[in-house]
């Protein structure tokens, strides 16, 4: 069963009724990461962050610690914090928000101490109106406490954070997307090269961007220092993490749990975390971290939960989501449902992504409610094949963007693991179900 | 002159102030507008153009972009469900189905009274008590039809008043402090430090 | 100023290795070594932005050979890049049947059909079968979005193409991307039609028929069109254009991607006012804008008769004869209009076979001609690529359209600075580096703060002292790779501020150049041809004593002078003092030669019909001193003439000959007698012209995009062949006979006396409007309702202490009367004075505003009172 040993990192608190207060914040230890970040160098606290191996929590899984030091060409001028959350079947960033905002707010000053920035922008999903609020007055305690503004905590360091609500598009969750959005524009990708904000970011300047998570673990990692974080966990996946479980289970939820030392299986299955499939049916298929990653069968439910062993098995982590379908769930409705959620979500700019996501899903949408054709089924590919070519994984793709080569992900998926499926949609006239 | 009312003017003003760049502060702009009228009006629009230097028709394709932005009068209540993968599991489209007949208004209407304007959503990020029903923006964790009927019953007879203010208002929490220093000499104390920081990294090596 | 030049990189395409500038765009690499790379939204004149992805190519990289965009990916020495491979085939039609998914199809009913880049690559490329079997996305057919362009989204392929246009180089972004994925489309504010006066460069840079012009729409098919390439004469840019007609009917005409000028961009007056040139065939009433004037008139009796060419010319010889038999009793004014061949020949007329001295191709809105000879010329480019520019001078957008395009450019996107002598609202202020407020009657003494950092801002300026030392910077010691853009920016203010304040800047930047914004057509050449005082053919300087066109008015009104010849019809509608004006035409014979009619028709003896742009052949020059060619579309209608054949007849019926028989021979004389290029370039009139005074600095053609500019067909070739006689490029360097004035002849501008502004009263600015109720706009039913309306701008100080607000009616009066207009908000005028449109009309078309001005002052004011 499932190894639950490890401690609380980022959900420690969340069981107290009053856990985004600061009065609750400050009785659990809370500001001593930050205190003691003030007395060290800022390259200091980055070398515990690096110690720590602490991978993204956003859905590209790269190391923090790196992200700060290695890919700077000058000293970074602003640090953005991704709260855009909007992959489906993901909840954890805004459990983090709404529930311990504090712990956010010191992560971020703790990150900027680092990085020496003077601005830090914290851009939220515009729908979480109650995690807005819950950390603007995170923000305005910290303002009070001394946490944030000028000289804080007397030390030289002084610091700005300003929450910046999103209005309701997917797409700005993609960094530089969320940048363009910054800067008061559509959520448009950036084109590429440059690769990374961190040479080219906010207002052209480097500029970090690191997720909700990534920034909920930093007030932990320097109180109990990075080699405590590294300890847990196995492989390049350190530390805790939160798997968002949804779908046919019977207790979907947010948990924290040490990573690799536990499988899908645990995570699915254990009565303290998902409790088993709902109705006690078995599993059809499994969509491993988010919509994006193509999905595994039953067979790959023993699979450690570690960046690379998912990655190794042709998928990834992502963002941490997991989405348990059952033997009653129709395969054709879902990839259906999934590439909908694309077309509607494409910024439009890439032909590929804008016309292919919506051709798909108009194809998906008549095979699911009847007038599918079997020559569907070889045109449904070639059009993925058209937009991640070769449908490989991690793809290659036509896109500026990686939301492009995502859309193919579940379509292929469900082809390819339930071509039968199809085929009955289409001699059946509709859904058979 | 302004079409907002002062107090939003005001407020306004005060988040332009916050970024480098006027242009940065759109999106808590347009929430504002929406906060006063309950949608984007034609006169919102043109006064986000003048306090973000840009033209109307950029700030209203700008807005269009965003699903919470509105260019069309909307219901006093916004009622957003998910049909989202989790909540496609869960009923999410049959939830939506009966709330369209409540309501008394299809997906993308408003009903008749004013009260209601119902959205099929994207995922809302509140996957375990799926299917995810807001309203304004606001969780209500309402997952069957019964349940949605209370809450719609409570809707019309006001009293989550408190917890659900009307269309188009999103943060009640005033920002409040700030930075209290001139940012010049933040950003020499910065170049200070980052010059320290770089003179101990080459000591290292 | 040379750029410094680019470092070679090797690249290797298709196994092949070839040379590129290292940071050149890898699309434009391949294409100068012959491989052409399919594409939709890349535009050579504007920043790539990859997003229709038809550009794709296998570029070897660390994680091996991938997909990149052509179109983006700057070469990089060492870049192995493969176009050819079944993988890019299969992605590029991939992205081409993506594109046509949602397509209607309607090739047959749309423009762009038959020269469609979308429809030309998927006949080249496209698998010619469809897979889309889905009902296709749906949009309201064309949208009105302004009052020149109609959208069809459902066309639409969202190359942002428009959007870029719009936001990146006119810098006005009516038009915007709206919505999202699937369904992303271009549209406008309900609040704010699309009403940039570059509007039709969006239609011409559209890759499909999404954006149509009003005035083409469904009128002809391209194949019908025939082609000619030539020069815009609508202002004095001198764009170069591409003019189609379809039998002898002008269609349309497109920018050409012409390197030292347009960079391929029009204004929409240039653009669309071919109407006016053979529109109205239903207008017949002379004194109408919209009529041509199609035979000679003469006045018998008070009414115009039709005459023949014969009668007319003998009826204007008569009236000439009797005007000279007193001492400086004939003058003639106008002469923009014309081709350089045309003024050249109208010069010898008037001065050789009339002896007068009287001559002015300026309607004393312009600056003394001999001060510009004086000034060191710069070339639009060397404005576009100075380290600063400094304008003192109108609203460019409003006056000279792309030269503002180029010179926006120049900041936003090559980050150079610009310091703008601000005099109101303008076009460049929101890119401006410092905008340095002068209010009317102050321009020299800004010039000479600027000029002097010890002395301070002297009392009384609005301009401060900050912004000053910011340009003082920013402009240097010497004015080194620094452009002065000067013209005349208050209509109401005598040009002798302007000038003084030019003869301070030259004096004190030594290095520093110039450019002249005169805007109208020629009127550049017409200087040169020596159609003013102290000028002579050639860039020559005499020191004669004629007068100039507002002497010409007074020695009307007060006999001296007799009779007056027209170059152009429009008199009335190009000078303040109207009143004045019609009282000198009143009292004078007038022989006036136009192509179009006008109310100054009114007051003519003899009208002779001219034939105008896109009609007749000949070299012209603009602002930059550029000599290029101009050549005939149509054919001119009735028995117009072209300028050339009318000046000779005229001489022979005066009973002497100018020698003067065709276009070619006075080109020919215009080069060997003066050395200045005519007859070269009109031998080569598919080229970019000649700068006088540049010879060696002839630009070559880029080759045709036609990707990238749709609808144009080859440039190359044009339908003048090569004339007899001197092709090779002339000597332009000053000949004996040929001396250009120098500063010591100048007299304009050595003093001025600005009266005491009253306090009571507001110093007016008079500023210039692209739409104004002019003969262009008037006769061009799809601009004629664009014209400005009348309406006095204040500043909110004069505002409050009117205690009027926007929209409000006040009593204005000037110097000669009263009238009653409108009053808005408008926080770019200096406090003090206000700005009203020359040119503008009131709600029911009258100008109401010319007649409260007689000009007789150095300033104009008014008092304003509300009602
Ligand atoms: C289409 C798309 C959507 C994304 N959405 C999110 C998101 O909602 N939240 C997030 O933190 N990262 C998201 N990312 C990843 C970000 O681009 C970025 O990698 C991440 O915020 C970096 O933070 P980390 O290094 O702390 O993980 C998304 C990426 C893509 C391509
Ligand atoms: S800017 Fe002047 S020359 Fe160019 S198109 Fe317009 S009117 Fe013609
Ligand atoms: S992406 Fe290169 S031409 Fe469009």
């Amino acid at each position: 069963m499932a190894t639950l040993s490890a401690p609380r990192i980022v959900l420690s608190r969340t069981e107290f009724a009053d856990s985004h207060t600061l009065t609750r914040y400050l009785a659990t230890g809370g500001y001593e990461g930050l205190k003691k970040a003030l007395t060290m160098f800022p390259e200091a606290v980055a070398a515990e962050v690096d110690q720590a191996s602490l991978l993204g929590r956003g859905g590209a899984g790269f190391p923090a610690g790196r992200k700060w030091s290695m890919l700077r060409k000058a000293p970074i001028s602003y640090l953005v914090v991704n709260g855009d959350e909007s992959e489906p079947a993901t909840f954890k960033d805004h459990l983090l928000v709404e529930r311990d905002p504090h712990q956010l707010v010191e992560g971020c000053i703790i990150a900027a101490y680092a990085l020496q920035v003077s601005s830090v922008y914290i851009f939220l999903r515009g729908e979480f109106a109650l995690g807005l609020e819950r950390v603007q007055q995170a923000v305005n305690d910290a303002y009070e406490l001394g946490a944030l503004g000028s000289k804080i905590f007397d030390s030289e360091f002084s610091l700005d954070i300003v929450v910046h609500p999103g209005a309701g598009a997917y797409i700005c969750g993609e960094e530089t997307a969320l940048i363009e959005a910054l800067e008061g524009k559509r959520g448009f990708p950036r084109i590429k090269p440059p690769f990374f904000p961190a040479v080219t970011g906010l207002y052209g300047e480097p500029t970090v961007v690191n997720n909700v998570e990534t920034m909920s673990n930093l007030p932990w990692i320097i109180s109990n220092s990075g080699a405590a974080f590294a300890a847990l966990g196995g492989g390049r996946s350190t530390g805790t993490r939160l798997f968002a479980l949804a779908g046919r289970v019977n207790r979907p939820g947010v948990y924290e749990i040490e990573m690799v030392k536990n499988t899908f299986r645990d995570l699915i299955y254990d009565p303290q975390l998902g409790n088993g499939v709902i109705g006690d049916k078995a599993i059809k298929a499994i969509i491993p971290g988010g919509v994006s990653a193509p999905w595994f069968g039953p067979e790959l439910l023993d699979l450690p939960l570690g960046q690379d062993e998912v990655a190794e098995k042709g998928s990834m982590l992502g963002s941490g989501s997991i989405v348990v379908m059952d033997e009653t769930t129709c395969v054709v409705r879902a990839a259906w449902r999934i590439t909908k959620f694309f077309s509607r979500e494409s910024c439009g700019q890439c032909t590929p992504c804008r016309e292919g996501s919506g051709w798909i899903e108009r194809a998906m949408y008549r095979m699911e409610h009847g007038g599918g054709r079997m020559e569907d089924i070889e045109l449904l590919l070639d059009l993925c094949d058209n937009i991640a070519p070769g449908l490989t994984w991690p793809p290659q793709q036509t896109t500026i963007c990686v939301l492009g080569p995502s859309i193919p992900s579940s379509v292929h998926s469900a082809i390819s693991m339930f071509r039968d499926d199809f085929v009955a949609h289409v001699e059946h006239g509709g859904c058979p179900q | 002159m302004s079409h907002f009312r002062v107090d939003i003017r005001r407020r306004a003003e005060e988040v332009v102030a916050l970024y480098p760049r006027p242009r940065s502060a759109m999106l808590p702009l347009l929430h504002l507008a929406q906060e006063q009228d309950g949608y984007l009006s034609d006169e919102g629009i043109a006064e986000v153009a003048e306090l973000t230097s840009t033209t109307p028709a950029d700030v209203r394709g700008t807005a269009a972009f965003y699903d919470m932005f509105h260019l069309a009068p909307v219901g006093k209540y916004v009622v957003g469900i998910c049909t989202n993968i989790a909540c496609l599991l869960a009923g999410g489209d049959e939830l939506l189905e009966h709330a369209s007949t409540a309501l008394g208004c299809s997906v993308g209407g408003t009903s008749d009274d004013g009260l209601f304007t119902l959205e099929e959503t994207e995922c809302l990020a509140d996957c375990n008590f799926a299917p995810c029903v807001q309203v304004n923006h606001r969780y209500v964790r309402t997952t069957t039809p019964e349940a949605f009927d209370h809450v719609v019953a409570e809707l019309r007879a006001g009293t989550l008043d408190h917890d659900i203010p009307s269309h188009g208002t999103l943060i009640r929490v005033r920002r409040a402090g700030g930075l209290h220093a001139s940012r010049a000499e933040v950003a020499s104390e910065r170049r200070v430090a980052i010059a320290a920081r770089d003179a101990r990294a080459e000591e290292a090596k | 100023m040379t750029e410094a030049v680019r470092s070679m990189v090797t690249i290797t395409v298709n196994g092949r290795s070839l040379e590129a500038a290292a940071g050149e765009l890898l699309i434009e690499a391949v294409e100068r070594a012959g491989t052409y790379v399919p594409r939709f939204c890349y535009h050579p004149r504007m920043e790539p932005v990859g997003v229709c992805r038809m550009c794709l190519v296998e570029v070897e990289g660390p994680r091996g050979a991938t997909l990149q965009p052509a179109c983006f990916l700057k070469v990089n020495d060492g870049m192995t890049v493969v176009t050819d491979s079944d993988k890019v085939k299969k992605a590029q039609d991939g992205v081409l049947e993506f594109l046509l998914a949602n397509h209607p199809l309607d090739c047959p009913v749309c423009d762009k059909g038959g020269e469609c880049p979308l429809q030309d690559q998927t006949l080249t490329h496209g698998s010619g079968e469809t897979r889309f079997i889905e009902e296709k996305r749906h949009f309201v057919k064309p949208v009105e979005i302004g009052a020149l362009v109609l959208l069809d989204r459902e066309r639409c392929i969202q190359c942002a193409r428009c959007t870029r246009f719009a936001s990146e180089v006119a810098g006005d972004a009516q038009i915007a991307f709206a919505g999202r994925g699937d369904l992303l489309e271009v549209a406008t504010s309900p609040t704010q039609p699309f009403d940039s006066v570059f509007s039709g460069n969006t239609v011409q840079i559209c890759p499909v028929g999404a954006l149509t012009a009003r005035p083409y729409r469904f009128s002809a098919r391209p194949w019908d069109l025939e082609q000619i390439e030539s020069t815009c004469t609508t202002c004095a840019v001198g764009c170069r254009v591409a003019v189609q007609s379809s039998g002898n009917r002008l269609t349309r005409v497109l920018g050409v991607d012409s390197e030292p000028v347009n960079h391929g961009w029009l204004c929409d007056k240039g653009r669309f006012v071919i109407d006016s040139i053979d529109g109205n065939e239903s207008s017949t009433d002379p004194l109408l804008a919209s009529t041509r004037i199609t035979t000679p008139l003469v006045r018998r009796n008070g009414a115009f008769v039709a005459v023949s060419w014969g009668d007319a010319l003998s009826e204007a010889a008569a009236i000439l004869r009797r005007g000279a038999s007193n001492p400086n009793g004939v003058g003639a004014i106008g002469g923009a209009a014309l081709t350089n061949e045309g003024a050249f020949a109208w010069e010898r007329l008037l001065r050789g076979v009339l002896g007068t001295e009287h001559l002015d191709a300026q309607y004393g809105d312009g600056l003394d001609a001999a001060l510009l000879q004086a000034l060191p010329r710069a070339t639009i480019d060397e404005a576009s690529r100075a380290r600063t520019v400094v304008t003192l001078t109108g609203d460019l957008r409003e006056e000279l359209p792309v030269l503002f395009l180029r010179l926006r450019e120049n900041v936003v996107r090559y980050h150079r600075s610009l310091v703008e002598f601000s005099f109101g609202a303008s076009g460049l202020t929101s890119v401006a580096t410092v905008s340095l407020a002068v209010r009317p009657g102050e321009a020299h003494l800004v010039a000479r703060a600027l000029g002097d950092s010890g002395a301070g801002v002297p009392l009384g300026l609005v301009v401060g002292e900050e912004e000053l030392q910011r340009a003082r910077d920013l402009i240097g010691e010497t004015g080194e790779d620094v452009v002065f853009v000067v013209g005349r920016a208050n209509m109401a203010e005598q040009s002798a501020v302007m000038e003084n304040a030019l003869r301070t800047l030259a004096e004190r930047f030594p290095r520093a150049k110039f450019l002249p914004a005169l805007r109208r057509a020629n009127v550049m050449g017409a200087l040169d041809m020596g159609l003013a005082p102290q000028l002579r053919p050639g860039r020559a300087f005499a020191s004669d004593a004629g007068r100039d066109a507002l002497a010409q008015l007074d020695a009307l009104r007060s006999g001296e002078q007799k009779v007056l010849v027209l170059l152009g019809g429009d008199l009335r509608g190009n000078v303040v003092d109207v009143v004045g004006a019609t009282e000198a035409l009143e009292r004078a014979e007038v022989i006036v030669v136009t192509g179009h009619g006008g109310s100054t028709l009114a007051y003519a003896d003899v009208v002779l019909p001219a034939a105008v742009q896109h009609e007749r052949t000949g070299t012209v020059t603009n602002i930059e001193g550029r000599v290029s060619a101009v050549s005939p579309k149509i054919v001119a209608p009735g028995s117009a003439w072209p300028d050339v054949a009318i000046a000779s007849e005229l001489a022979e019926a005066l009973g002497q000959s100018i020698g003067l028989g065709s276009v070619e021979e006075a080109a020919r004389a215009i080069e060997e007698t003066t050395s200045y290029p005519a007859l070269s370039v009109l031998g080569d009139a598919a080229n970019e012209g000649i700068v006088v005074g540049d010879a060696g600095a002839r630009t070559s053609r880029r080759p045709l995009d036609p990707m990238a500019f749709p609808g144009i067909r080859s440039t190359e070739k044009v339908g003048l062949g090569a004339p007899s006689g001197a092709t090779t490029v002339p000597r332009v360097d000053a000949s004996s006979a040929v001396k250009p004035a120098g500063w010591d002849d100048v007299t304009a501008g050595r003093h001025v006396d600005v009266p005491l502004a009253d306090a009571y009263s507001l110093r007016v600015h008079l500023s210039r409007r692209l739409y104004d109720d002019g003969v262009a706009v008037q006769g061009t039913p799809a601009l004629a309702g664009l014209t400005a309306v009348t309406v006095v701008h204040l500043n909110h100080i004069d505002m409050d202490r009117l205690g009027a607000s926007t929209g409000d009616v006040v009593t204005v009066t000037g110097a000669r009367g009263t009238a009653h207009l409108p009053v808005a908000l408008d926080d770019a005028v200096a406090r003090g004075s206000t700005e009203i449109a020359f040119g503008s009309v009131d709600g029911d078309g009258h100008d109401v505003l010319r007649p409260l001005f007689d000009g007789s002052q150095v300033i104009s004011q008014v008092r304003l009172d509300s009602k």
